[in-house]
């Protein structure tokens, strides 16, 4: 009798293990389908943005119809007008299109990058003048998308005409359309047309951002956090000031954002835009994170360690930088990894400093006004034409590998230091 | 009195056997100044008062071991020798303390300086989370004893020697000092300490934290340091006071009551507190 109820308990609480497990499995595939969803359908919506649809041209490169006068410098061969270079050699592939409305339907098929690249060419290669040379000059983001399947053909959301489809479609066939690996998108700046548009710029205003950040909140977080941890008396001001860089820690990244605004921009002066004041915004936000870190991993420094290099003769200066400090950094490190990880996917802050403009240029200084990575993502994400899906979805990938890179190197040092301790 | 009433008779055969007696009968004959003083010594933990008037000779070239209960002071006062309580919050030390007859404790006393010949072993083994070699080169380092890598290298290699433990880590000088075992450890700290060539060498219960092999290669290793370094060693075991030391003190309750030759203390204790503590009625 006694066993028998033994069993039915045992057997109850085995069952109620089992469901306990199963919970936690089943969130975990929850987890991770919603994973696996967002990231392909990024990826399958993005990564055709880092390709492009060019078009094969032979240019005759002639002087007078390029309007290019002797000799040839910079500015001269600068001044010529390509565009209708570039015009007429899509012309001279359909002689039968004559009609004016026909031609400039037609003409629609090129984009403005097209006459860039052949001026660029023309100005690499000055020597090619009077020769005539085979190009590929980009199609414009309608014509892209068709080619990349995420046009549709017909129905109300079809952006081409059949005539200019059917055009295109003779072109596919004469093999003069190529798909290529593009690599403006990765560094070139923003445009206002799709098939142009790089997050080249957006990467640089970031790197800047995060360069400056780093520069500031590494070593004021860790002063903080030695004073605090190490030197300070225990009294109710350091009490009030650390109950303070908890609370920062917390504080919404907009309200950073407009302090930035406020301080760094109306009181200092400071240009707006720029990756210095976005990096110091994001400085602020980013040093509570390194605070707590390193505080944390002074503390976990073993009380031995400070009282043996004491016992050897150490100063407390001596003690802290010879010994504690050292032991600290690998989870200080860590801390500020994360940190900065963070910092690079905050948008708030940086809309309320004004890096949200449109900036074509790739910065060449921090003080140069830029676009950031998920700024950028928010204005294309804005964006109406179907070009700036694509963009948007590659910019998250863009902008996912590099926050994975980062934890990667937080997780990479942290098992590397924990192995070396034990 | 009756030796074997006042101590259990296997534990004296130990003692016996690991304490040569007339080492111990030699060096009592032979030292005559003592090299630390502490006279009238009191400390206070804000208002809670840990020692009482302590007073103790500690000779040189002898090992003097602190006996008594948990929390009896005799941490507190081993701490005070090398003023490692500066460091604490609310600690206030009165009475005087001198090393060869300067106070340790004048105003123009360098601590610096004074930890270089007052070295410390902790309780726990401590190593730097660094290389064995750096481990060791750190104090001679800081206070500026090798001017070459060379001298340094000699130093550390000296320093293991003397603590018996470089044959064990020859080959491993560069591999982090955590990797060690226990008893290795705590022989590292002992080298380190010995590795800027103190006057003093004090002990806070080095063995506690090892296995018997490991306490009785740091025991042998005492009784190899005691030729060049006086040794204060705090512990709680009474048999290791008996094995190691030529003198012996027992606190209680934060007065040193009574400090005699450690055949005396264990033997012929003329307090009956210390009677009572080594014959294990209290703590």
């Amino acid at each position: 009798m006694m066993l028998q109820t033994n069993k039915n308990k045992l057997r109850k609480r085995a069952r109620a293990e089992w469901r306990f497990r199963s919970y936690g499995i089943l969130s975990l595939l929850f987890a991770s389908t919603a994973l696996v969803f967002l990231v392909s359908t990024i990826v399958s919506s993005g990564h055709s943005a880092f390709f492009k649809t060019t078009i094969d041209f032979e240019f005759p490169l002639d002087a007078e119809r390029l309007g290019i006068e002797t000799p040839y410098t910079w500015e001269n061969l600068w001044a010529g007008s390509y565009y209708t270079a570039v015009k007429q050699a899509l012309y001279a592939l359909f002689p039968e299109v004559t009609s004016r409305p026909d031609k400039r339907a037609l003409s629609r098929m090129l984009s403005p990058g097209a006459e860039l690249e052949l001026r660029d060419y023309v100005i690499a290669h000055p020597d090619k003048i009077g020769e005539s040379v085979s190009l590929e000059v980009p199609v414009s983001s309608d014509y892209d998308q068709l080619y990349k399947g995420h046009l549709p053909r017909t129905g109300k959301h079809t952006k081409l005409s059949a005539q200019q489809m059917e055009q295109f479609d003779r072109l596919v066939d004469e093999g003069l359309i190529h798909y290529r690996f593009n690599p403006g998108f990765l560094t070139g700046g923003d445009s206002r047309y799709p098939e142009l548009a790089g997050i080249g710029g957006a990467i640089t205003g970031s790197f800047y951002a995060l360069l400056v950040c780093f520069l500031l909140s590494f070593p004021l977080g860790i002063a903080a956090a030695l004073y605090l941890e190490e030197f300070s008396k225990d009294t109710r001001m350091t009490r009030l000031i650390e109950a303070n860089i908890n609370n920062l820690a917390a504080v919404p990244s907009v309200i950073f954002g407009l302090l930035g605004l406020a301080v760094i921009l109306n009181v200092f002066g400071l240009p707006r835009g720029t990756p210095l004041v976005g990096g110091m915004v994001l400085a602020l936000m980013t040093l509570p994170t390194i605070i707590i870190a390193c505080r944390s991993s002074l503390r976990a420094v073993s009380p031995g360690i400070r009282q043996g290099a004491l016992a050897m003769g150490a100063s407390p200066v001596q003690v802290v930088f010879q010994q504690v400090l050292p032991a600290a950094m690998p989870g200080t490190l860590t801390g500020t990894i994360i940190g900065l990880a963070q910092a690079l996917g905050e948008t708030a802050p940086l809309l309320m400093i004004g890096m949200v403009a449109f900036i074509a240029n790739v910065p060449a200084t921090p003080l140069d006004s830029s676009a950031s990575l998920p700024v950028q993502i928010y204005l294309w994400a804005e964006s109406a034409e179907r070009g700036f899906v694509e963009k948007t979805a590659a910019a998250i990938i863009v902008i996912m590998t590099f926050l994975i890179l980062m934890n990667l190197l937080a997780v990479i040092i942290r098992s590397r230091t924990q192995t070396k301790v034990e | 009195m009756n030796l074997n009433t006042v101590y259990p008779m296997n534990e004296v055969t130990m003692a016996a056997d690991l304490v040569d007696v007339n080492a111990v009968e030699e060096g009592l004959r032979v030292v005559s100044s003592p090299g630390l003083t502490a006279e009238n010594v009191n400390v206070y933990y804000g208002d809670i008062q840990a020692l009482q008037d302590v007073s103790i000779n500690i000779y040189s070239k002898q090992i003097t071991a602190l006996i008594g209960p948990s929390g009896c002071g005799k941490s507190t006062f081993l701490r005070c020798l090398n003023r490692m309580n500066d460091v604490v919050d609310g600690c206030r030390i009165t009475g005087n303390i001198t090393l060869n007859g300067e106070d340790i404790y004048a105003s123009d006393v360098d601590v610096v300086e004074l930890r270089g010949r007052i070295g410390m072993v902790f309780q726990k083994p401590n190593p730097f989370p660094k290389s064995i070699f750096e481990n060791i080169a750190y104090g001679p380092k800081i206070h500026g004893l090798a001017e070459h890598r060379s001298d340094l290298e000699e130093c550390v290699v000296t320093s293991l020697q003397k603590a018996g433990l470089f044959e064990e880590v020859k080959d491993r000088m560069h591999q982090p000092a955590t990797g060690l075992s226990g008893g290795q450890q705590q022989r590292l700290c002992i080298a380190r300490a010995i590795a800027i060539n103190p006057e003093v060498l004090l002990m806070d219960e080095p063995c506690s934290a090892l296995d018997p092999i490991a306490t009785g290669k740091v025991e042998d290793l005492m009784w190899e340091l005691k030729e060049n370094y006086s040794i204060v060693i705090v512990t709680h075991s009474m048999q290791q006071a008996a094995r190691v030391s030529q003198r012996t003190g027992f606190f209680h309750l934060g007065d040193l009551v009574e400090v005699d030759s450690t055949e005396n203390i264990f033997q012929n204790p003329v307090d009956s507190r210390t009677r009572d503590y080594i014959t294990g009625r209290f703590g």
